[in-house]
Order: C-alpha cells, then sequence, then structure tokens
C-alpha cells in the first residue's frame, strides 16, 4: 500500500487509463461494440391516448379515496371496538378484534397513498430519460493549492509547529480531560471482588422446595424425578430475590446409589440426592431438561450436556466445566441442609475463577 | 441598486408559494441546493430500492418507538401484576415487563404499534444487510464510496445493537435469557471481563439497572449516532449521484434517468408510504414477540427453542458451535468456548466491511467508479462474497441446531458436527462453485456477443446440414456486455532490474502479485470478446 509498491507495480494492468474528466478513451467510436447513446423515447399508451391517461387519473385518484376512506374506518374501529374484545377469526387464531382492525384499516390507509402516488409517476409523469453529468469527487489543482496555502498560512500564523512548549502543553491538556469522563463511570456498578465465588448457600440452609415452598426432606424426591430448590431465607417478595436465585438455583435428582460413578459426588449427597447448580457453566442459563433413564441433564439454550450420574460432568456441547455439586446432609428433624456453600463459583466462567 | 427595487417589484406580484420560498431562501440560501438537487437524476434498478427500505423502515421504527416510550417504563421494580391479562393475574414481574403487557393490552393500538415496532426493525436490520450484499456485489463499494460504505455498515452494527437492546428491555423469559446470555459472554473476556459485567449490570446479574441502561442506549445513544451517520450517508448518495448499471447512453460520467421532482419525490415518497402499509399490515395480522406467553423474566427458569432475533442468529451459532474449551493456568480461567465465538462474530463481519480496501489495494485503481458492476464480472470478489454468506448461514444453522434437531429427527451433536466442519468447507465449496458461475456467465456473454442469440430457428442447409439461425444481437446489448472493466493481472517483474542489481520484492508485493493472479489471471476471467474477434467472425460466412 505505500507509495513505494505502487512505483515498482507499473500501471499497465488498469483496464483504461481515464483523461482528466474522468472518461475512459474509447478508441474508434464507430466500431460494433460503440455506445449508440440513449435509445429514443417510448411513449407509453398514457402519452399519446388522453383516454387511457384519464382511466390512470381516475385510478391514481380511486385509490387516494380509498385510503380516505381506510382512515375513517380506522378511527371508527378505534372508537367502536373495544380493547379486551379476543375471538377467534380465521386463518389468524384468537386475536383483538381492535388490534387487526387497526392494523388493516392503517395498513390500507398508507399503503393506497403510495400505490396512488407510484402509479401516478408511472403512467402520467414524463418517463423521458434523462442524462446529468458526473464531475470528479477530487477538486481540481487550483482549489487544491489553494487549500494548501490557506492552511499553511492559518497553521503559521497560529504560531503551531514555532511555539513547541504551548503544542506540548496543550496536547498534555486534551489528553488528560477525557479521564474526568472515563472516571465519573466508575460508579456504574462494584468492583468484583469475590461476589460470584459466593450464594446464598450456607452451613445449615435447609433446602427449599420452590413448588411448595416447603423444606425437602429426602424422601419427597423420588428416583429419576428432577426438583428444583432455593436456599432458606430467600422470599419471592425480597428485592434481590432475582440476583439470589440466579446463583443460588439448584436442583435435586436421586440416582440410585450403584448408578453414581464418581465417589466423591455421591459423598456429597444424601442416600442417592444429589444437589447441582441449576445454572449452566457456559453462559448462565438455567439447565432443565433432565432425562432419567441416562442421567444426562441438557442445557436449552446452547445444548451443553452434563451427566449428573458422573459429577455432572460434560459430556457435549460448549460448557467448559461440570456444574458444582453442593454439600448436603440431613438435619436433626429429617431435613435437607447444606453443609456449607458451593465450593466452586457457579454459573459461567471467568477470568478471576482459577 | 437598481437590482434591488426591480426585483421587490417583481416580488410584490409573486404569488404567496413564490413569497415564502424567497422569505426561506434570504435566511437559508435554499435556492442553490434546490438548483442542483430538485432536478437531480435518479437511475432506476429495483436493487435501488432496498436502501429506501431500510431509509424508511428506520423512520418507522423512530416514529413508533416514541410512541412506545410514552407508555414504557424501563424499571425493575417489582410489582404484583393486576392488569387486563387475567392469567398473569398475582404475578410478580417487573415494571417493564408489566408496562408492556399494559401496552399490549389496554393501550387502544398498543399492540399494533409495538408489532409495527418489531416488526420494521427486522424488516430494517434485513434490509440493510440485503441492501449491503447489493452494493458488495456489484462493486458499489469503489471509489469514491468507500467511506459510504463504511457508514453503511456501522449502521448495520448499530441496528443489530439497537435491535438486541431493545427486544431486550421488556424483560420476559426470552429476552431476560438473552440478557443473561451476554453476561457470559462478557464474563469470558480476559482480564476485565468481569469489570465489564459489573459495570454494565450495576452489580451482580440481573441487578437493578440493565433495563433502564439498556433503554438509555437504546433509545437515545444509538438512535442518535444511526441518525447523524444516515444523514451522512445520504448526503454522500447525492454528493456521489448514485451508481448505474452499463447500458446505451450510460457511461462513468453522466447518471441517467428520471428527475428527482417529480418523478423520484412521488416514487420515493410512494414507496414509504408502501413500506408502512405493509408493515402495518403485518404488523395488523401476524403476532411477532408475544411477550405475555412467555412470561416475566426469572433467572432459575428458561423456555426450550430459545432463539435471539434474526440477525444475532450466527452468533448464537457461533457460541453453540463451538466447542468447550476452557484453559486454567496461574490461577486464572480463560474460557475459549466463549471467547473465540465473540472474536469470529467480531471478524466475519469485519471481513466484508474492509474488503472495499483490499480490493482497492490489489488493484491498484484510483479511478472513480460509477458503473455498477454485473456480479459475474468479478468471478472472484462475487465467490469470495457467496462464501461469506455461506458462512454467515452455517452459523445461523448452528444458532438453531435445537430446532432444527426437533423438526427433522436429526441428532443435535451430528449437527453441532457438521457446523464445526462445515463453517470451513462450506464456504469454500461456495466459493469454487459460485467462481465457476460466474465464468460460466461469461462465457455465455461473450458467446451471445460474437455469435449473436439463438433464435430458436432451425434452417436446413442446401447440402443437408441442419443449423440454428443465430441472430446479432443489437448494437447496444454488445455495448452492454462488452462495456465492463477488465483488470490484467499483475506480473511478478523480472527478479533483477536493468543493471543487474536484484530487486527487493516484499512479501506484501509478491502477495499481491498472487492475489491478483487470482483475481484477473487466465481462468479466472474470461477476456471480453474484442471488436477483431468479432469482425474476424462475422466476416467469414458460413461458420458458426
Amino acid at each position: 500500500m505505500s507509495s513505494g509498491s505502487e512505483n515498482n507495480m507499473s500501471p499497465e494492468h488498469l483496464p483504461n487509463e481515464q483523461d482528466a474528466e474522468g472518461t475512459v478513451a474509447v478508441p474508434g467510436a464507430d466500431h460494433p461494440f460503440a455506445d449508440p447513446g440513449l435509445p429514443a423515447h417510448q411513449p407509453r399508451k398514457q402519452d399519446i391516448d388522453e383516454k387511457a391517461a384519464k382511466r390512470s387519473e381516475r385510478v391514481v385518484a380511486f385509490l387516494f379515496l380509498l385510503s380516505m376512506l381506510a382512515t375513517v374506518g380506522f378511527i371508527a374501529s378505534f372508537v367502536a371496538f373495544p380493547v379486551d374484545d379476543i375471538r377467534y377469526v380465521w386463518p389468524l387464531g384468537h386475536v383483538s378484534i381492535l388490534h387487526v382492525m387497526l392494523g388493516v384499516t392503517m395498513g390500507i390507509a398508507l399503503f393506497c397513498i403510495g400505490a396512488g402516488a407510484v402509479h401516478w409517476a408511472r403512467t402520467l409523469m414524463s418517463d423521458v430519460e434523462i442524462a446529468d453529468e458526473r464531475h470528479p469527487i477530487a477538486a481540481d489543482e487550483e482549489t487544491r493549492s489553494k487549500v494548501f496555502a490557506d492552511f499553511q498560512q492559518g497553521a503559521a500564523e497560529s504560531g503551531f509547529g514555532r511555539r513547541k512548549l504551548l503544542r506540548n502543553t496543550m496536547f498534555g491538556a486534551l489528553a488528560l480531560v477525557p479521564l474526568t469522563g472515563v472516571v465519573l463511570l466508575r460508579d456504574l456498578g462494584p468492583l468484583p471482588e469475590d461476589k460470584l465465588r459466593h450464594t446464598l448457600w450456607g452451613k445449615g440452609k435447609r433446602l427449599i422446595n420452590m413448588n411448595t415452598n416447603e423444606p425437602f426432606k429426602p424422601e419427597d424426591i423420588e428416583t429419576g424425578s428432577l426438583s428444583f430448590a432455593m436456599p432458606e431465607g430467600l422470599e419471592y417478595e425480597d428485592h434481590d430475590f432475582n440476583t439470589e436465585i440466579a446463583k443460588a438455583a439448584l436442583m435435586l435428582v436421586r440416582i440410585a446409589p450403584d448408578e453414581i460413578k464418581d465417589q466423591q459426588s455421591a459423598d456429597f449427597g444424601v442416600d442417592g440426592v444429589l444437589a447441582y447448580s441449576k445454572i449452566c457453566t457456559h453462559v448462565g442459563c438455567p439447565v432443565s431438561l433432565y432425562e432419567q433413564q441416562t442421567h444426562h441433564v441438557l442445557c436449552p439454550c446452547h445444548q451443553s450436556t452434563f451427566d449428573l450420574s458422573d459429577g455432572a460432568r460434560v459430556i457435549f456441547g460448549p460448557a467448559g466445566h461440570p456444574l458444582p455439586q453442593l454439600r448436603i446432609d440431613v438435619d436433626d428433624e429429617g431435613y435437607l441442609t447444606a453443609l456449607g456453600d458451593f465450593e466452586q463459583p457457579v454459573g459461567p466462567s471467568f477470568w478471576e475463577r482459577g | 441598486m437598481s437590482t434591488t427595487t426591480t426585483t421587490s417589484t417583481r416580488r410584490g406580484k409573486a404569488p404567496a408559494g413564490e413569497k415564502i420560498a424567497d422569505w426561506a431562501d434570504g435566511r437559508l440560501g435554499i435556492y442553490g441546493l434546490a438548483k442542483a438537487n430538485m432536478r437531480k437524476i435518479f437511475p432506476d434498478h429495483w436493487s435501488f430500492m432496498l436502501g429506501e427500505i431500510c431509509l424508511y423502515s428506520f423512520i418507522i421504527v423512530i416514529l413508533t418507538g416514541v410512541y412506545l416510550t410514552l407508555f414504557f417504563h424501563p424499571s425493575m421494580a417489582e410489582v404484583e401484576y393486576t392488569g387486563a391479562y387475567a392469567p398473569m393475574h398475582g404475578v410478580r414481574m417487573t415494571e417493564a415487563y408489566a408496562s408492556t403487557l399494559d401496552i399490549s393490552f389496554s393501550t387502544r393500538g398498543g399492540l399494533l404499534v409495538r408489532q409495527i415496532h418489531h416488526w420494521g426493525a427486522l424488516i430494517f436490520v434485513a434490509g440493510m444487510a440485503l441492501h449491503m450484499l447489493r452494493v458488495f456485489f456489484t462493486g458499489a463499494f469503489r471509489k469514491p464510496r468507500e467511506l459510504n460504505w463504511l457508514f453503511g455498515f456501522l449502521l448495520l452494527v448499530l441496528g443489530c445493537v439497537a435491535g438486541f437492546t431493545g427486544y431486550s428491555l421488556p424483560d420476559d423469559l426470552l429476552s431476560g435469557t438473552g440478557v443473561r446470555f451476554m453476561e457470559g459472554a462478557i464474563l469470558a473476556v480476559p482480564i476485565v471481563g468481569t469489570y465489564i459485567a459489573m459495570f454494565l449490570y450495576g452489580g451482580q446479574f440481573p441487578g437493578n439497572d440493565v433495563i433502564p441502561r439498556f433503554f438509555s442506549i437504546h433509545v437515545l445513544l444509538v438512535p442518535g449516532i444511526m441518525l447523524g451517520l444516515l444523514v451522512a450517508h445520504l448526503i454522500l448518495v447525492f454528493y456521489h449521484k448514485h451508481t448505474q448499471f452499463a447500458g446505451p447512453g450510460k457511461t462513468n460520467n453522466n447518471v441517467v434517468g428520471m428527475p428527482f421532482l417529480p418523478v423520484y419525490m412521488a416514487k420515493a415518497g410512494g414507496f414509504f408510504f408502501l413500506v408502512f402499509g405493509v408493515i402495518a399490515i403485518i404488523a395488523g395480522t401476524t403476532s411477532i414477540n408475544p411477550v405475555w406467553v412467555l412470561g416475566p423474566y426469572r433467572p432459575d427458569q428458561v423456555s426450550t427453542g430459545a432463539q435471539p432475533d434474526w440477525y444475532m442468529g450466527f452468533s448464537e451459532g457461533a457460541i453453540r458451535a463451538m466447542p468447550a474449551w476452557e484453559w486454567n493456568f496461574l490461577g486464572h480461567t480463560v474460557n475459549f468456548g466463549v471467547f473465540i465465538p465473540l472474536v469470529v462474530v467480531g471478524i466475519l463481519p469485519a471481513l466484508i466491511a474492509l474488503y472495499p480496501f483490499f480490493e482497492s489495494w490489489l488493484t491498484g485503481d484510483k479511478r472513480e467508479h460509477h458503473m455498477a458492476e454485473r456480479p459475474r464480472n468479478a468471478p472472484t470478489r462475487t465467490a469470495f462474497g457467496a462464501a461469506w454468506i455461506s458462512a454467515y448461514f452455517v452459523l445461523m444453522i448452528a444458532g438453531g441446531n435445537d430446532l432444527w434437531a426437533t423438526h427433522f429427527h436429526l441428532s443435535i451433536n451430528a449437527i453441532t458436527w457438521f457446523v464445526r466442519v462445515g463453517l470451513f468447507v462450506v464456504p469454500f465449496l461456495v466459493f469454487v462453485f459460485t467462481k465457476r458461475v460466474c465464468l460460466g456467465l461469461q462465457r455465455r456473454d461473450r458467446d451471445k456477443v460474437l455469435h449473436g442469440r439463438e433464435t430458436g430457428i432451425i434452417k436446413r442447409l442446401p447440402h443437408g446440414e441442419f443449423i440454428e439461425v443465430h441472430e446479432p444481437l443489437p448494437q447496444g446489448e454488445m455495448h452492454r456486455l462488452t462495456s465492463h472493466d477488465q483488470y490484467a493481472a499483475l506480473e511478478a517483474g523480472p527478479s533483477v532490474d536493468d543493471n543487474g542489481v536484484v530487486r527487493k520484492q516484499s512479501l506484501v508485493e509478491k502477495l499481491r502479485v498472487k492475489m491478483s493472479q487470482g483475481y484477473f489471471g487466465e481462468e479466472n476471467q474470461i477476456p471480453k470478446p474484442t471488436v477483431n474477434e468479432y469482425e474476424e467472425i462475422t466476416s467469414g460466412h458460413g461458420h458458426h
């Protein structure tokens, strides 16, 4: 791209040299491929037959009239149909009559204006083709040198090149001042610290059934079932419910102990009841499609598949590591409780995860 | 001055319209602009309409968007729904979601405007993509239009950003999943990802800030930039004057067509109403993004078949098809499984955005080009464009791999593997195939010029031979088929110069020669017929 390489390249590979006006020189304009020039205008029916022109006029006027009627129809529909009138209309299914009527009348009102204008242009306005000259985009040499001379004069008068101290301090000031704006962005959010490492789970917190809002007992969970739990103390009404459940969501499965391939995973559970994070380690969707025969759980977003009988190992898809498992036990009253928080951060991986 | 008196007397008698125009001209100087543009010539071709669709759908989306802001509450404050939609009664949701339900069920015409807004946005992005491909395949990005190409490209990218932030606003189960996806993607950025996520979401996901922040981005920041780019884009279209296809009377230094006033004023103005009317009818009859079916967003819930809007499909595909590569070292995690797709999603559009600069470097052509090329006459460029599209579509297939699997009873693993391999193989095959097709079409054009068009009339010669009569093309048609530029391929040049000194050829220069051969060398374009060839063939009667 440097000018050096251009000098080494001959311009012979370019098709034809352009002259100053940018035209391509055509040798001998009377050869069989020469440009015969714009073809003569072919008159339309409307150009020669006044009756046809009148017909076009009527069509256009009819379209405009139709548009007016449709606008009236729009206003009438707005007034006439109640907003909650849902009815079955073939082939649209159950729809709001008001909505459909407004859409159709508005569409017709707009469309007919467009159709009328285009028909008018196509049939009644002149369709004689005209050629406009193009002029080179780049300025001529005189303008160019005037601009450069003006700039140099202006630059010299400013003393920009001569007074280096002024120039350099100005650059310094201009470089620093945007920092004010950057600093202002600091309070957009808190620093990450170890927020992504902890969830609401902790020692002694019971596993609350998200369907019944009651604490789970091991016997509530049948082999082959998939249940969802949240930590004791979290309420739907809590201000930060979504933010907490986004990390703490838990799924419970019961797998026959002899089918659990991973010993540590079995030890983390209670009689084959295993508690895994529901948040996919790929980008954070809740994994929820459980196949009880294979103990595979699939994330419906990006199809990462985890084997819950083998420590939630990733067996397919883009997730990079297993779902973290929560260590659980049964407390004195027979309820499932957590023995602590997840040992690994839940959800998608991040730089500081380690 | 005497002229002043004469003009004032003339103006004294002028009709009201003229008076207003004079008043405006005296303050705005509009006559200069009007003189240059009122009868400006625009060439006609159906494909030039694609850009208009973008312009009009943008206006429609702005109009409907302003209406929606009057009713939408961009707030993540939790409320218990008590509105008109009975199935959601008592459900906890954000104000954003509740107000979207209110717009859809309690505001007369609210659902219509919402759906016009969403349909308009989809058509806007689709229109921009098609418009970009039209410009690409006809070489209309060449000098002097490279910057306008970039403006258009930025508009497309920003259109996607506006679309994503827009469909996230209702805070429904589907869009919330998209916002979660975005969090996971940001977290995958090495070193700064965690910080960016905390700053964007105002803390941990989802927090209480992301909807209002997306709202500012969606209604203020992005449309503001887009409006500026759009105006610049249109000014440049006027300034450069539109490209035109070859034909009799059409040259590189004229533009042939019909004047803005009245023909294009009516056609283009009318077309705005056509586009608006069609979108209104679609919106009135075809449901889009029925958020009430999905329910409010909960981070622990998800629906199956979750898909982004179509234009984000390729990024979804990249992230689904990527193998699970995650590296842990020195106490840090690099999630290549997510980060590499992010990079791919950036590189793929960048390839097409920067292509004009590559081609101008390759040809070294500094001339202005105002003739739109036929795709066949730039076989390698056309093949590259087709390969690019195919890569996009392969990723889009991956973005819906679950739907392909359920609808066609295929294994999702097989589809994913097809995409992993296909992303590299399919564009290559498409490239080869497209180039062959272009060369074939060039040969046919050459044949038509030299031998005329087949008439379908079979003639029996006196000695019994049957021939098909070929009719010579009209001169205008022959001109059209032979008027395109053809570059000669660069030659490597001697390795020593005239004085016997070894010429140093940089690697870049060698690459340029190689590329040039690939573009314009033998077998890579069919030489257009010359006058000599034509005369030789037409003078030798009896041959065909």
